[in-house]
């Protein structure tokens, strides 16, 4: 008789804590081929207020780590991913439908896209910063500082369900903020899988909120709440994203949008995009 | 500044200046209150005073503004080749600077080397005395081994004892820049007021005492300020920029930093000190602008010969151009005022 | 002591000191821009005032949502077959033309927009119209060197741009919007505010004597709705926008769902912290011309000053005796340090918000000045007493009106100056630099002046955080707004930057 394996149970990502929904809903999760996978948390509107929240407390923790502290608890991220991938392929497999290699090529696009993002920390502020030749005795400088608390709707769908998640997150963390995201719909099992791993990397509670379930329901709340800085729509495609950016301008969020893609390609832009330039003037004299 | 400190003028500038100090006046106290006034930003500095530069003066008001900076002029020869007779000749421009314009107002006074006074005096005869005379002027002379300082004490006090002994109504001393400079402020505040009590004469007043600062060699604006409050807090009357021997002499910015402690000293005690940029200043668009920055600092009260003057030779003769073209209405030249 | 002068004491009565309006000459009506001439609108032609004393200056054309399609149809056409085509080092000479042209003829615009917006001659003559050119000549250079641009090797303009422009820095803001856009390759039709359209047409007679091929810049005065029609134009790549943070939100939500860039710089509350190490003069000189210059109609005006509670007494004293020396009056008097307000309705925005103070028990002091009976004035005014919770501490005035509040912590002046919706932009004034380093990093604007304040150069990125707007105007990120790399264009929208 065969041994009887012990399932996991998929909770949200809020604050540093696993936390069933507020609501107490669920909601099934299938394999590409239709079978149980799991029951997954469905996030109420109040589990993404929670989750902002906790984010807002989070980015001023985790912006004022040292850029090479920041770098090292990403690569951190990539570190552990790598060393439970067993995990991921299974659940890439199961979710996507795709072979065993397949997954273990997104399994190690994400391991580096996470180490690429590392090493961005300290060095996105040299390359997208500029010292000023202003025409007088000042001395100027403009840098770029994490925009704060930014809501993400990862890539929706089956398709790269850890790589198009981890391709929106990793780059908004790199400059300081904390993210809320709204994990794919359809396949949430990596993400919030990663989620134990983001636990146990040194990456502060809070800096990564994740949300399973309808994008459709939390993405208007979020792209509404007067605390929320930037909204990532990237995931938004099959959404009213027009509606959501409308919403998003009643107090002016920085806005990103979809792409029509399963995943966001590595860019400097995608960090850029979630920060704000700031330039300081100060006087300059010998006398 | 809100509280006031009475003044008490039967004070010695010892007693006083220990009031302000809250203690024995020693290097240590000094350094404590000299280094706790609030820094100057040169850049803040420098556009406050260009801005009061672009000020525009137009017809009434530049006529008067003219017939003030002569009545301001302390008309100066600090030559190695003075002799009585330029002295002369300086005096008599002093008293009447435009020989065609009965209206033209005097100078405030005649500036001259310690050994020139009794000249000076002597020229100037029943017209000796800005307090005194009707239309009289003052003999200004500089001393306390102008212009370097670089003397002992002694050489210093009957330098200065013996200008006032000759008549000089008004002392320009020079600060001890190199003690300054290295901290001992006491050691400066000190030789001020052994030079003020030289100014004294026979009848127990004092012959005015101005206080050159040197700018050009204090370096910094925060020095010149400290070196401003030192010197009124040891009793000086008079706060001046520079000797005219050391570039760059009088400039409008030192001139408002200056400026800015005397109305700050004023708050502070309800005592009015003057100010005298020396060195520099050779135009009346110049020196418009420093009328302006003082009526815009200390107010227009300080327009007094008592409270503001210009050490200059060549201005004089740039205003009386200018007060030509102002009454004629054409340009005027330089054959049409006299050269001293 | 006798004085040999009658009245040096009445020296500050500066007799009258008006620049010449004789090197300018209006005409008596002016059309709109559109394809190199100017012609007729189809909306009902309005006059533009002087705000200093009602005076007609000249008849303005108007245009619709018609005029608007016309001018778009331009910008698309010189943009297609001219602009984007020209190598960028020909463009560039255009632009360092114009920079020229606007020096050559700085004294006649400056002139103007003294009439036009109320503003001292001393500003529009040694700022405004200085800066105009400045910010030319420095996107003049940009124009044949974009793959240095940071976005890699082979970045091109947007197209078509449309730009809307406020009234408190008629020409410069124009300049702000025109230089980078036309640096980067994109064509233009900007709509100058409809209080201060004259600048920007006597600017087309600019563009006009630097042979700028046609429609590449179209100039668009009229009403509000007419802006409405720009930017929900569809074939508008590219919006700008300055002004204020309602209208701001409008024109976000009017572009979403769309693939048009948008740049917004909008309305601020900014802090000026002043702690009791500050160089005192020069805090006094920055706390006047940070709410006092140009009226205080400027959108990273220092509003509130947060003063440490030690000196604030004797700030507030020294602040007073200082305005006591300013000079309200006439525009066109180089001696005029405050000007007038622009509009009879922004007069009425700031006299009801100063009102909304006193009946919120902070203490009003004006400025003791004659105010001249025609036009629209205000005088300098300063509350004290001012706690965070009252109006004049949260909402934008626009005006000459300072908020004077305290702190007693480094912290508290940071919570203080952060604790606003707008985040534009800041002031320290401190004698120590760690401090004014450590405060720089945490306070939420997009432009912090250290012992200075309202300084602005066309190098110096400059723009808000939170709801003051996204995007920057000036430096490197100013030229990237009206960049892309590709159609394919991944992170757009709120960013200038995309790749």
């Amino acid at each position: 008789m065969s041994r009887l394996s012990v399932a996991k149970t998929y909770k949200l990502y809020i604050g540093g804590a696993f936390v069933r929904s507020e609501s107490g809903r669920v909601y099934e999760v299938t394999t590409k081929k239709g079978a149980f996978a799991a029951n997954a948390a469905k996030a109420s509107r109040k589990d993404a207020r929670d989750a902002v929240v906790a984010a807002r407390t989070a980015t001023a923790k985790w912006a004022a780590l040292t850029p090479y502290n920041r770098g090292q608890v990403l690569y951190r991220v990539a570190e552990l991913l790598e060393g439970r991938r067993a995990q991921f392929v299974q659940e890439i497999v199961g979710g996507e439908g795709v072979s065993v290699a397949a997954a273990n090529a997104q399994v190690d696009a994400a391991v580096d896209l996470w180490v690429w993002y590392a090493g961005w920390c300290d060095k996105y502020l040299q390359v997208a910063g500029t010292a000023n030749p202003v025409a007088g005795p000042y001395f100027n400088l403009s840098v770029p500082e994490p925009t704060g608390v930014v809501a993400v709707i990862a890539p929706q769908g089956a398709a790269d369900s850890l790589l198009g998640l981890v391709s929106t997150v990793a780059p908004a963390i790199v400059s300081g903020n904390a993210v809320v995201v709204i994990a794919s719909e359809s396949a949430p099992l990596p993400a919030v899988s990663l989620t134990e791993i983001l636990a146990t990397s040194d990456l502060p509670g809070g800096v990564v909120n994740v949300l399973s379930g309808s994008a459709a329901e939390m993405a208007p709340w979020l792209v509404a709440h007067a605390d929320v800085n930037a909204v990532d729509l990237t995931g938004a495609d099959e959404l009213d994203w027009a509606g959501l950016e409308a919403e998003a301008a009643g107090t002016l969020k920085r806005v990103v949008r979809p792409t029509g893609r399963t995943l966001a390609p590595p860019a400097l832009s995608r960090i850029t995009a979630l920060t704000e330039t700031k330039t300081v003037w100060h006087t300059k004299a010998l006398i | 500044m809100t509280s006031q400190i009475p003044v008490k003028a039967q004070n010695a500038p010892t007693d006083r200046a220990a009031e302000v100090l809250g203690g024995p006046v020693s290097d240590t106290s000094l350094r404590r209150y000299l280094e706790g006034i609030p820094g100057v930003d040169a850049v803040g500095l420098e556009a406050r005073a260009a801005s009061l530069g672009t000020r525009s003066i137009k017809t009434t008001s530049k006529a008067r503004a003219l017939d003030t900076i002569i009545s301001l002029i302390d008309l100066t020869t600090l030559e190695g080749a003075d002799t009585p007779g330029k002295v002369r000749s300086l005096v008599a421009k002093a008293l009447t600077p435009d020989a065609a314009d009965p209206t033209c107002p005097r100078v405030a006074a005649v500036c001259v080397y310690g050994d020139m006074v009794a000249s000076a005096v002597d020229a100037l005869g029943a017209s000796h005395g800005l307090d005194t005379a009707p239309g009289g002027i003052n003999v200004a002379a500089v001393a306390t081994a102008f212009p370097s300082g670089r003397a002992s004490r002694s050489v210093k006090l009957a330098d200065t004892a013996e200008a006032v002994a000759a008549g000089a109504d008004e002392i320009d001393m020079v600060i001890d820049r190199g003690a300054f400079l290295s901290g001992r402020y006491g050691e400066v505040f000190d030789e001020i007021v052994a030079v003020k009590e030289a100014c004294r004469r026979p009848d127990g007043r004092y012959a005015h005492l101005k206080v050159i600062l040197e700018t050009g060699e204090l370096n910094t604006y925060d020095n010149v300020r400290r070196a401003s409050w030192l010197s009124i807090l040891a009793g000086g009357d008079f706060i001046k920029t520079s000797t005219g021997k050391v570039a760059p002499a009088a400039t409008l910015p030192v001139t408002l930093s200056m400026l800015e402690v005397v109305r700050d000293w004023y708050r502070l005690t309800g005592e009015r000190i003057g100010v005298k940029p020396a060195g520099g200043i050779r135009t009346s668009k110049d020196a418009i602008k420093y009328l302006v920055t003082v009526a815009e600092t200390t107010g227009v009260e300080w327009l007094q010969p008592h409270l503001f003057r210009f050490g200059a030779s060549s201005l004089l003769n740039d205003v009386l151009l200018q007060r030509q073209k102002l009454s004629t209405g054409h340009y005027s030249a330089p054959d049409y005022v006299t050269i001293d | 002591m006798t004085l040999t002068t009658p009245s040096a004491l009445d020296f500050l009565d500066y007799a009258p000191a008006p620049e010449s309006r004789g090197i300018l000459s209006l005409r008596e009506e002016y059309g709109l821009f559109i394809d190199g001439e100017y012609v007729e609108g189809h909306g009902t032609p309005f006059a533009t005032i002087s705000p200093s004393t009602g005076e007609h200056l000249a008849m303005m054309a108007a245009g619709n949502a018609e005029d608007v399609d016309r001018a778009v149809a331009a910008a698309r056409r010189a943009y297609t077959t001219v602009w984007s085509r020209m190598p960028g080092a020909e463009r560039a000479k255009y632009l360092f033309r114009i920079a020229r042209l606007v020096q050559e003829r700085s004294r006649e615009l400056a002139v103007a927009e003294s009439l036009d917006n109320g503003k001292p001659i001393k500003e529009t003559r040694d700022f405004d119209v200085p800066t105009v050119a400045a910010w030319f000549f420095y996107y003049a250079g940009w124009a044949d060197k974009l793959e240095h641009a940071g976005l890699g090797p082979d970045p091109r303009g947007l197209g078509v741009a449309a730009q809307i422009i406020p009234w408190n820095f008629p020409l410069m803001m124009l300049a702000w919007k025109i230089a980078p856009a036309l640096a980067a390759g994109n064509t233009v039709v900007i709509k100058p505010a409809s209080t201060t359209p004259l600048t920007a047409l006597l600017f087309a007679d600019i563009l006009q004597q630097a042979d700028l091929p046609a429609g590449v810049v179209n100039i668009l005065s009229g009403p509000g709705s007419m802006g409405s029609a720009m930017v929900e134009h569809p074939d508008v790549d590219k919006v700008a926008f300055t002004g204020s943070t309602e209208i701001g939100r409008g024109i976000a939500r009017a572009i979403s769902g769309s693939r048009k860039k948008l740049t917004l710089e909008l309305g601020g509350k900014g802090a000026n912290i002043v702690f009791d190490d500050a160089p005192i003069d020069a805090a006094i000189e920055g706390i006047v011309s940070g709410i006092f210059f140009n009226q205080g109609q400027v959108c990273c005006a220092g509003s509130r000053l947060l003063v440490q509670e030690s000196i604030h007494d004797e700030v507030v004293e020294r602040l007073k005796q200082r305005l006591t020396t300013l000079r309200v009056g006439d525009p066109l008097d180089k001696n005029t340090d405050v000007g007038a307000i622009n509009s009879a309705s922004q007069l009425k925005t700031i006299t009801d918000l100063a009102d909304a103070g006193e009946a919120e028990g902070a203490v009003k002091w004006s400025a003791p000045c004659v105010l001249p009976d025609r036009g629209f004035w205000y005088a300098p005014t300063i509350f004290t007493g001012v706690s965070t919770s009252h109006r004049i501490a949260r909402e934008e005035i626009f005006g000459p009106v300072l908020s004077v509040l305290t702190f007693r912590t480094p912290a508290e002046a940071i919570a203080k100056a952060n604790n606003t919706p707008y985040g534009l932009s800041a002031g320290i004034w401190s004698d120590k630099g760690s401090r004014v380093l450590a405060v720089v990093d945490r306070l939420r604007a997009g432009v912090v002046w250290a012992n200075t304040f309202n300084k602005f150069d066309p190098a110096s990125p400059f723009g808000g955080y939170k709801e003051s707007g996204y995007g920057r105007e000036g430096g490197l990120p100013g030229i990237q707004s009206y960049l892309t790399t590709g159609p394919t264009d991944a992170v757009t929208a709120a960013k200038g930057s995309t790749k």
